[in-house]
């Protein structure tokens, strides 16, 4: 316990320290894409629903946030609700379809759904097709008490929406609608006969990942000032499962490890183009096969397996 | 002159043919996805990659080897369906034993690697393959290009083939009965690992042959089955993976629903089919031809 505690201290720590020794803008869209990757396994996790869709929650939030704070000139704040509640209700009509059916039907629904969003947003006026979203103007926070034009103080108001998100993760999962979620994911047929309603939680617990995986999404669109086709796409959707299962499934800490992990490789590889997808595609067929705990997954084994000894 | 709703016969027609070719598409390789889903429990998410190496191999063989699209038709998709059994023996054969989603994201990283590597060497903008029935029939109320009316005609001779081979033939029957209980099938003397190995080549050969006949109409390039395989996982929904002759019915019908919209409400064309699916999971959530279980 001692031991978590000042793994805890130094992760603040370092967390706080960090913008004054790496690129702040690395680090608040790391700190998206590890929330988003957050919010998507506390569906596969915890609840054993596989989306293949969530970028139609990541990017369309980025879409309201850039769609109220730059076209209707609001503040950024009003553009963060907007995000999480667009991308909620989206859940929210997706969901109540999608977990109509189970296993890998539920993943090709939601991809399917997905690929509906990104058609509908290449097309409408609002979000500028193929040039995207641009320019959308960085606001000072709290009616002007946060200036956010400096990336340093926009590192700490990300690092906060952050450690947000991620407790409200921590809640859910130990809370005892999270119980609840669990029992759903080990064995659904007899949390129903304990009279659980399983649709209602299923649903329930998509439209709060959806919400999350909102939140990141418009949090980045208010980082990297704009909303592009790309955060909606088929690929984001593939690249936020990568992360999750880069750093552990269902393990709390792991998708934070896999998002930073993807996006290091990313920001190395860029120059080399189409062979980005070629790794990410090697990666997902090695882990696959080979690691399925995920990094997490594996030294918590690992480490398991000293103490034993 | 006669207008039907306002609209032109020629356009009504043009698009309804157009429908019917994509829905020819959507009914093999959605058939090929059903067949494997059947046997191996694996969504099959490099069919989109198998389909685009298909026509690759026929625009190569032509290019490289002056192989003609006749023989093309057979030769690449059984170069296709060797890759897609070698696939199987090295990689999808470790997975059977977990969770449906490990395969599903097993062939998603494939799908990746493959389409990468071809836009690697090959770039991402198409190569034309020269139309090997050039000219066609003025019926009066449209043109039909030769081409385009084979490829309608094909694809249900191969659809009804396909159906025949499972449901009406030994080896479909061994087949089905794999599909049922691998176990007791095993234990008559069957070598069921083969059969599997088998199905998957058959599949994947599905997805190429329909490849090598969307070349000519098509551009051949690295992803040009990126978004048709995400189109055919929704008629996989649409229809039910459960039966044969299901998959080839919705495949066809949704490519003239398609076809249909783009007649008379074109914004709507690329997301019609997504539409729909959301209208049968609200009706009949196991599918149309799906059996609820």
């Amino acid at each position: 316990m001692n031991a978590q505690r000042l793994l805890i201290a130094v992760l603040a720590i370092v967390a706080l320290a960090a913008p004054w020794f790496a690129y702040p803008v690395f680090l608040m869209t790391a700190l998206c894409f590890a929330l988003f990757a957050c919010a998507f396994n506390l569906l596969l996790g915890y609840v054993g629903l596989m989306s293949f869709g969530h970028a139609m929650f990541f990017g369309t939030a980025g879409y309201f946030f850039g769609h109220v704070v730059k076209a209707w000139d609001m503040p950024p704040e009003l553009g963060l609700l907007a995000g999480v509640g667009g991308a909620a209700l989206v859940g929210l009509v997706t969901g109540a379809l999608a977990i109509r059916r189970q296993g890998i039907y539920f993943a090709m629904i939601t991809l399917a759904f997905a690929q509906m969003i990104y058609f509908f947003c290449v097309q409408a006026p609002f979000t500028h097709g193929e040039d995207g979203l641009q320019g959308i103007p960085r606001k000072a926070l709290l009616g002007g008490l946060i200036p956010t034009k400096d990336d340093r103080v926009l590192y700490y108001v990300v690092l906060a929406i952050f450690v947000f998100g991620y407790c409200a993760i921590y809640r859910i999962i130990h809370s005892p609608f999270g119980q609840v979620l669990k029992a759903i994911r080990d064995n659904e047929q007899r949390a129903q006969s304990l009279g659980y309603e399983a649709d209602r939680y299923k649903l329930l617990a998509f439209v709060l990942s959806a919400a999350l995986a909102g939140l990141a999404g418009s949090t980045k669109a208010m980082v990297l000032q704009f909303a592009t086709l790309t955060d909606v796409s088929a690929a984001m959707s593939g690249e936020v499962v990568l992360m999750a299962l880069v750093g552990g499934l269902g393990t709390i800490v792991g998708p934070v490890v896999g998002a930073f992990i993807i996006i290091t490789m990313q920001n190395y590889l860029a120059a080399t183009g189409e062979f980005v997808l070629v790794i990410q595609g090697a990666i997902f067929v090695v882990i696959v096969l080979a690691f399925r705990k995920g990094v997490v997954g594996e030294l918590t084994e690992w480490w398991k397996r000293r103490q034993a000894r | 002159m006669f207008e039907l709703l306002g609209i032109a016969p020629q356009a009504l027609f043009g698009q309804l043919l157009l429908g019917l070719i994509n829905g020819a598409f959507y009914a093999m390789l959605s058939l090929g996805l059903a067949v494997i889903f059947g046997m191996l429990n694996v969504i099959n998410f490099t069919h989109g990659a198998q389909y685009m190496m298909g026509a690759f191999a026929a625009w190569l063989l032509l290019g490289l080897l002056d192989v003609p699209f006749w023989a093309s038709l057979v030769i690449a998709p059984i170069i296709v369906g060797l890759f897609g059994i070698v696939l199987e023996k090295l990689m999808l054969k470790r997975i059977y034993h977990l969770d449906h989603l490990y395969g599903f994201l097993l062939t998603f990283g494939l799908a990746l690697v493959i389409e990468g590597l071809f836009q690697w060497k090959w770039g991402s903008s198409g190569a034309p393959y020269p139309n090997p029935i050039p000219g066609g029939y003025n019926l009066g109320f449209m043109f039909l290009p030769t081409y385009r009316g084979f490829v309608v005609v094909a694809a249900l001779v191969i659809c009804l083939a396909t159906w025949y081979g499972i449901e009406r033939t030994k080896l479909g029957a061994y087949l089905r009965a794999a599909t049922e209980n691998p176990t007791l099938v095993r234990a008559f003397g069957i070598n069921v690992p083969r059969l599997i190995t088998l199905t998957y080549g058959l599949g994947v050969a599905l997805a190429a042959l329909a490849g090598v006949l969307a070349a000519p109409i098509q551009q051949v390039s690295a992803l040009m089955g990126v978004n048709l395989v995400l189109v055919v996982f929704a008629v996989v929904v649409i229809g039910g993976m459960g039966s044969i002759m299901g998959s080839i019915v919705t495949g066809f019908g949704l490519g003239l629903v398609e076809g249909l919209t783009k007649v008379f409400y074109p914004p709507a064309s690329n997301t019609v089919i997504f539409v729909v699916m959301a209208l049968v999971l609200l009706i009949k959530p196991a599918g149309l031809f799906g059996q609820t279980k």
